[in-house]
């Protein structure tokens, strides 16, 4: 499956405490690691606040527009986004070129602290994005693709609609 | 380019309604929001103008349920049809697993479905994907309408690869899911393959 994400337990666990400790850090509500096709990867935080699917997408939609806009300039990416409003502020940055980092924060916290906390995060991060490509790379190049729908029929698909 | 998370046992697959402007795409969705059992689905997302024409994209998470212990979600989304929105097109097409293109069978929409298509397999190429090898379901729209080009004049201009083809009238439903289980199937299948 060249060109899929997946992701195993191990380097999700390690994401998730990452995320966790960021959240901590800067003192943020939420954090969500987002696919740049706009889908959620891992979350930390106020989770059952937020309609985390819908973040995802707009979010990654939000990041790819701000890409076309960089484009159009001249530039290769806005590589941090940041939108503010009256109590809650959310924080955009790219990780490991592949990945969004959305941080949701409010007053509690403040730019400065989440800028620095990110930074540190983000090559945390990216360390583990380069371990899930190299597994990958081995399982290509053996052979192992792995995929849980090896052995699907037409049955198993359509008993997906049959409600 | 879908996503597999082995951890929470899940995977997420994106598949683009694409098409000419007011051709029917927003209507599948709502379609299948509207028939969809609230567990079942997400909040639909539609970025639209004041006068209800798609901006930058509608979007519609299902979860289907489980194959093979695997929770399997789509996540589902139109296009602006309109010419002019070129570069957000091309921007929802990033990652798509399929397509599902909306053809407008009035007769004064045969020349802007042909159009779209050209765009569509131009726009696939800018990501290093190739119409011809991606799963593709295409549908013919509006087959109520008085003023419809005959469905073997509609495949004879728009299918390329044999793809499932159906008609439709997305705004009562007929064929919506039809489509939806084709371009589904197709995926889970392009996966099982290993692409």
């Amino acid at each position: 499956m060249a060109g899929d994400l997946v992701i195993y337990q191990e380097e999700y666990e390690l994401l998730e405490s990452v995320l966790r400790r960021l959240r901590a850090d800067s003192n943020a509500r939420a954090i969500f690691l987002i696919d740049k096709n706009g889908q959620q990867i891992a979350a930390a935080g106020e989770l059952d606040q937020f309609d985390t699917t819908s973040l995802a997408s707009l979010t990654a939609g939000n990041v790819a527009a701000t890409d076309g806009l960089a484009k159009l300039i001249g530039e290769r990416e806005f590589s941090v986004l940041f939108h503010e409003g009256q109590q809650d502020h959310i924080h955009i940055s790219i990780v490991g070129k592949r990945a969004i980092l959305l941080v949701i924060f409010d007053d509690r916290s403040s730019l400065g602290l989440v800028r620095l906390r990110v930074k540190r995060a983000s090559g945390e991060m990216e360390t583990v994005f380069e371990t899930m490509a190299s597994k990958a790379a081995v399982a290509e190049e053996t052979g192992e693709t792995a995929s849980p729908f090896a052995e699907i029929t037409d049955e198993d698909i359509d008993a997906l609609f049959s409600e | 380019m879908a996503f597999i998370n082995y951890a929470n046992r899940e995977i997420n697959c994106k598949i683009v309604y694409y098409g000419p402007g007011l051709g029917g795409k927003t209507s599948n969705l709502q379609y299948i929001y509207d028939r969809t059992a609230e567990k079942s689905k997400g909040k639909m997302i539609s970025l639209a103008t004041e006068a209800d024409r798609t901006l930058f994209f509608d979007f519609l998470p299902l979860d289907l349920g489980t194959v093979r212990g695997f929770t399997t979600r789509f996540h589902l989304y139109t296009v602006p049809g309109q010419v002019f929105y070129d570069a957000s097109r091309k921007l929802i097409l990033k990652g798509v697993d399929g397509v599902i293109f909306v053809a407008d069978s009035q007769v004064e929409r045969v020349e802007a479905n042909v159009e779209s298509i050209r765009n569509l397999d131009e726009n696939l190429s800018d990501h290093g994907l190739l119409l011809q090898d991606i799963p593709y379901a295409l549908q013919f729209n509006k087959r109520d309408l008085d003023n419809v080009v005959s469905v073997e004049d509609m495949y004879r201009s728009l299918n390329f690869k044999r793809e499932p083809t159906f008609e439709a009238i997305a705004t009562k439903g007929y064929g919506v899911f039809d489509t939806l289980r084709a371009v589904a199937k197709l995926i889970l299948k392009d996966l099982n393959r290993g692409r």
